[in-house]
């Protein structure tokens, strides 16, 4: 565990859902700079990988460890490091989408308003800021998603299909967003199904049936 | 980059949360009104199916008045948790980096505030409708606020255990109204005895220990009940 005092190390994770054994002894490694593509076919345990790694799940075997220690063990800071953004938006259409991202970001750290709308206008949904997210695009909800990842100025962006529903333009925002990020130190695993367009440098892992 | 971050304070994190509910509330009020309504017409009803005899109503009125606002408060009990459970929102929260026990109890403060607290306060009209003397009002309204709070908390354990039903009010119901059985005994007995001009204390620190022991408990229950739907 040593090895990656300084990252996230997944050692030997063993999934069963019922009788299926999902993940069947799954170690990785992931330090500040990494990217790690997780790709493979449906059912294959790729968004159960990321929601072991993100501390939802808990593992029947193997470990999660953040800095050299056990996730469970530092979950607050390891919670306040990390921003996962799975399938579902996890945005209340009620709300407008600055008020979503206040609530979501404002539990992770201190945030101001102006700081929000500066960061939707990055991902190029400022016009959108004011509306209820019910009437936005689910192009446009992704962008708000990934207003709401880029602000929390998590270190570990743990990215579930994150190019779905986005058009060409927004798909290249996201990489170039996830490249700024990589050259700032972070670390990022992305579930993807088809090949990012990354300048930096990152590792693929393939999980098979 | 930051490889560790600074935390939101508990308190904070619990404005917060009780903030975007009671938004998110006010921006659905048809939801909000549902319940209030529901407690009015039920209430309204028996007199009507009663013969006109004022003192029979007065006998029945605070047992009347307790069922109606119980099953008032369950009508709402059911979205407590669901749709946040449904869009995602629930994992945010559980990864927010704040103690999902905090997050519960704030969700659930301000659900009582928007459904418990509401009923309180539209009780006199009802009360008047069902014969209850003034005097009784101030008896009646904190047995209400103290039911309608622990059944509250009761309710956040049967929302937390149901939320992964795709049909779960009957359950949360069939959970939720044994465990509620003292709230009425106790409840209605307080009201009762206002009405009857004898003291009520005995009843009212009854209910009062229910709303304690429920508060400090059932946040933890229903925590635990909502990281077995996670899981």
């Amino acid at each position: 565990m040593n090895s990656a005092v300084d990252g996230l190390c997944v050692e030997k994770v063993h999934v069963w859902r019922g009788d299926r054994h999902v993940l069947k002894g799954v170690s990785l490694e992931l330090r500040p700079c990494e990217l790690l593509h997780i790709s493979g076919p449906n059912g294959t345990g790729k968004t159960t990988l990321l929601r072991v790694v993100s501390g939802l799940l808990r593992p029947e075997q193997g470990s999660v460890a953040w800095l050299g220690k056990p996730i469970a063990s530092v979950r607050s800071d390891y919670q306040c490091a990390l921003a996962y953004a799975s399938h579902e938006p996890a945005l209340k259409g009620d709300l407008t989408a600055l008020e979503n991202l206040r609530f979501m970001v404002g539990l992770k750290r201190r945030v101001t308003l102006p700081e929000l709308r500066s960061t939707l206008d990055r991902t190029g949904v400022a016009g959108c800021a004011d509306l209820p997210v019910r009437v936005l695009s689910a192009g446009q909800r992704r962008r708000v998603v990934m207003a709401r990842v880029l602000a929390a100025r998590a270190a570990l962006w743990l990215l579930d299909e994150p190019f779905t529903n986005l058009d060409a333009a927004g798909s290249e925002l996201l990489s170039m967003m996830l490249t700024e990020h990589l050259n700032g130190g972070g670390l990022a695993l992305v579930v993807a199904h088809h090949a990012l367009q990354l300048t930096t440098a990152m590792r693929r892992l393939e999980l098979a049936g | 980059m930051r490889l560790t971050a600074t935390h939101v304070g508990t308190w904070r994190a619990m404005f917060l949360v009780i903030h975007r509910e009671l938004r998110l509330s006010f921006r659905r009020p048809e939801q909000l009104l549902q319940p209030l309504v529901f407690f009015l017409i039920v209430t309204t009803l028996f007199p009507l199916g009663l013969s006109l005899q004022l003192s029979l109503l007065r006998d029945m009125a605070p047992g009347v008045l307790w069922v109606a606002a119980l099953l008032a408060s369950l009508l709402s009990l059911d979205s407590l948790f669901k749709s946040d459970a449904d869009d995602g929102t629930l994992e945010q929260l559980a990864l927010s980096g704040q103690s999902l026990t905090v997050i519960v109890i704030a969700k659930t403060f301000a659900h009582w505030l928007v459904s418990g607290a509401a009923l309180v306060l539209v009780s006199p009209v009802v009360a008047t409708a069902l014969g209850i003397p003034v005097e009784a009002f101030a008896t009646m309204l904190l047995s209400l606020a103290l039911g309608t709070m622990t059944l509250s908390w009761l309710g956040a354990i049967g929302a937390g255990l149901t939320v992964g039903l795709r049909r779960g009010n009957v359950l949360l119901s069939l959970i939720v109204l044994p465990l509620a059985i003292p709230l009425l005994i106790f409840g209605a007995g307080a009201t009762d005895r206002a009405i009857s001009g004898i003291s009520a204390a005995g009843a009212l620190y009854f209910l009062a220990s229910l709303c304690v022991f429920t508060c400090t408990l059932a946040p933890f229950a229903a925590t635990a009940a909502l990281r077995i739907a996670l899981d």
